[in-house]
């Protein structure tokens, strides 16, 4: 009877979750077959002979190691200073009382009202004027805050309660180190979920990068791709096995933090 | 303990009187202080940075928006003369009403399609919840440009697999390439699966907390399924729809990276977005002045946009 019932929704998400599927599996199996193979028709869904040339020609045409390295740096760095501002500014607005903390907190939120897109012109003027233009600390620094981060760790401290920082206070632990020592820990949970998704948010950024970087050595992945599909004649061969060699630190990063990521109870809503 | 001195452990049981006594108001002074300076220490970074990347390219956008910059050199005041020429300009309405149609089409898609694959994946009848939960998630994983790539190798308009499918059915293949309606279709596909793991993971949080015993008491009395989920499930996820909808609806309007390894707004500009416009005037043609009229104007539109819809969320909270 439960397993009758139970066909048709178990039917509508099967066939739903693999229309989701599709497309990137097409992606990945034609990234295997051999550039001759790719147009020819009739398509087939496996590659008839299974090549890794597509991804041989990718490497060495581009400069995807420097492409990592600078991905890779843009995304650590403004990570590790996202959460820490993140965490610093949510604990303030969560334990601090004071009107112009509420004031500045509305300001935040409002940030993500107005993102950087709509602004993009005088944004950029605001960081090549800063001496910034060209280098990576131009896509780093005004990728830091974040209201979506700033408020997930603001929502997490209000539900420290307040008597655990009184009892701190009592046996003289400074303001800091009660931050530190004993409030920053509590939050790691939060800390796990916003690194993650702040990683993604900087792998995967494509305005920042666009804006600010010129010499292709600056470039992220992102940007390099762009100028890929961007050509008149797009190389497929070359852009599909592009494609999925960006992908795979975000692959790997899924599988090592999946639990976190499939179970995160943003119910924040913000998102960046 | 008598009182809070700072007398460390081991020191004398019977402290000198008076010591602590004159210590405690000058301390309690000082926190105090400490307490109202603390905020600002912690705060102090986030201030400067929302200062530099949000308030000044703010204020700078509003300045140009009245001068003929273009990056370099003196920006000369011109009055109103960017305003006058963009209400004649049909190339910023063209994109402007695009952003609108693509925005309208687009939040109820995003709303039903991770509506209901939450709700199937809370459902607990459903199988294979677990792993239908990681294809969900997947597209999250992959970033706006390469998202363009994937769909725009899976409907090539002479290549892809889709066309191909549709002609061994003998169907006429679709022109998702030079067609601008089918082309936008494309766009509002493509982003409905990119999003649909982070709203549904909004919804699925939210169903959850949802009492068991509401719906169990509804199905007692009898209550069909679409009955339950029409009059307990849906008013109780209110909230978090009123979330979904605002964020999609920004989301919308600033559409840009997807598209432009999608389509780059094709066929030609016919569905060239707003903020494409503002890029493609700012830094194509490098008509600073010109694109912060435009950027202003998006900014009064999401502006009013998120207004009304808060101010809607409230009047349903009021009744």
């Amino acid at each position: 009877m439960t397993r009758l019932r139970a066909l048709p929704s178990t039917l509508v998400l099967w066939v739903v979750s693999t229309l989701y599927a599709i497309p990137i599996l097409w992606f990945v199996l034609s990234s295997f077959k051999p550039g001759s193979e790719l147009f020819s028709l009739p398509l087939s869904l496996f590659p008839k002979t299974w090549t890794l040339s597509g991804y041989e020609t990718a490497w060495n045409r581009f400069d995807f190691q420097q492409y990592f390295i600078n991905t890779a740096t843009v995304a650590i760095i403004t990570t590790i200073l996202t959460v820490v501002v993140s965490a610093m500014t949510g604990y303030a607005f969560a334990k601090y009382k004071a009107v112009w903390l509420k004031v500045f907190f509305v300001c935040i939120l409002a940030t993500t009202m107005l993102p950087t897109e709509v602004i993009m012109p005088s944004s950029f003027i605001v960081v090549r004027d800063l001496g910034l233009y060209d280098t990576l600390a131009g896509i780093i620094v005004p990728s830091i805050i974040t209201a979506t981060g700033i408020f997930m760790f603001r929502q997490y401290f209000t539900t420290v309660p307040d008597e655990l920082m009184e009892a701190a206070r009592i046996d003289g632990v400074g303001e800091f180190r009660l931050f530190w020592r004993i409030m920053l820990p509590l939050a790691r949970p939060i800390m796990i979920v916003l690194a993650i998704f702040s990683f993604q948010w900087r792998w995967n950024d494509y305005i920042w990068p666009l804006l600010i970087l010129r010499d292709p050595k600056n470039y992220t992945l992102q940007v390099a791709l762009r100028s890929i599909v961007g050509a008149d004649n797009i190389d497929w061969s070359v852009l599909l096995a592009a494609s999925i060699i960006s992908l795979i630190p975000m692959v790997l990063l899924f599988i090592v933090f999946q639990r976190y990521i499939v179970s995160a109870d943003i119910n924040s809503g913000l998102k960046d | 303990m008598t009182a809070p001195t700072a007398s460390p452990p081991g020191s004398p049981a019977t402290p000198v009187p008076g010591d602590p006594r004159a210590a405690a108001p000058r301390r309690r002074h000082t926190t105090r202080r400490v307490q109202a300076i603390a905020p600002i220490a912690f705060v102090g970074v986030t201030v400067v940075l929302f200062l530099l990347f949000f308030v000044w390219p703010g204020a700078l956008a509003v300045m140009y928006s009245f001068t003929n910059y273009r990056g370099v050199g003196e920006p000369d005041f011109i009055g109103l003369a960017n305003y006058q020429k963009l209400l004649a300009d049909s190339t910023f309405y063209g994109a402007l009403t695009r952003t609108f149609l693509y925005t309208v089409l687009n939040v109820p898609a995003h709303y039903v399609v991770s509506l209901a694959v939450a709700v199937l994946l809370a459902s607990s009848l459903a199988k294979g919840k677990a792993s239908a939960r990681v294809v969900f998630f997947l597209p999250w994983l992959i970033s706006p440009i390469v998202a363009g790539v994937i769909w725009r190798w899976l409907f090539g308009e002479n290549f892809g697999l889709v066309n191909e499918i549709i002609k061994w059915f003998n169907g006429t293949p679709v022109h998702w390439e030079t067609d601008a309606t089918a082309a936008l279709i494309l766009i509002i596909i493509v982003s409905t699966w990119g999003s649909t793991a982070f709203n549904m993971l909004l919804f699925v949080a939210a169903i959850r907390n949802i009492p068991r015993s509401y719906l169990e008491a509804a199905e007692l009395d009898g209550a069909s399924a679409w009955q339950r989920f029409r009059s307990i499930t849906l008013p109780l996820l209110a909230p978090t729809s009123f979330m979904v909808i605002l964020l999609t609806t920004i989301g919308s309007m600033k559409e840009f990276a997807m598209i432009q390894s999608l389509n780059g707004g094709g066929p030609g500009t016919q569905n060239m977005f707003i903020v494409q416009y503002i890029y493609r005037t700012g830094f194509e043609r490098a008509d600073i002045g010109y694109a912060s009229a435009a950027s202003m104007v998006l900014m009064v539109i999401l502006i009013v946009v998120a207004l009304v819809q808060m101010r809607l969320d409230r009047k349903r909270d009021l009744s």
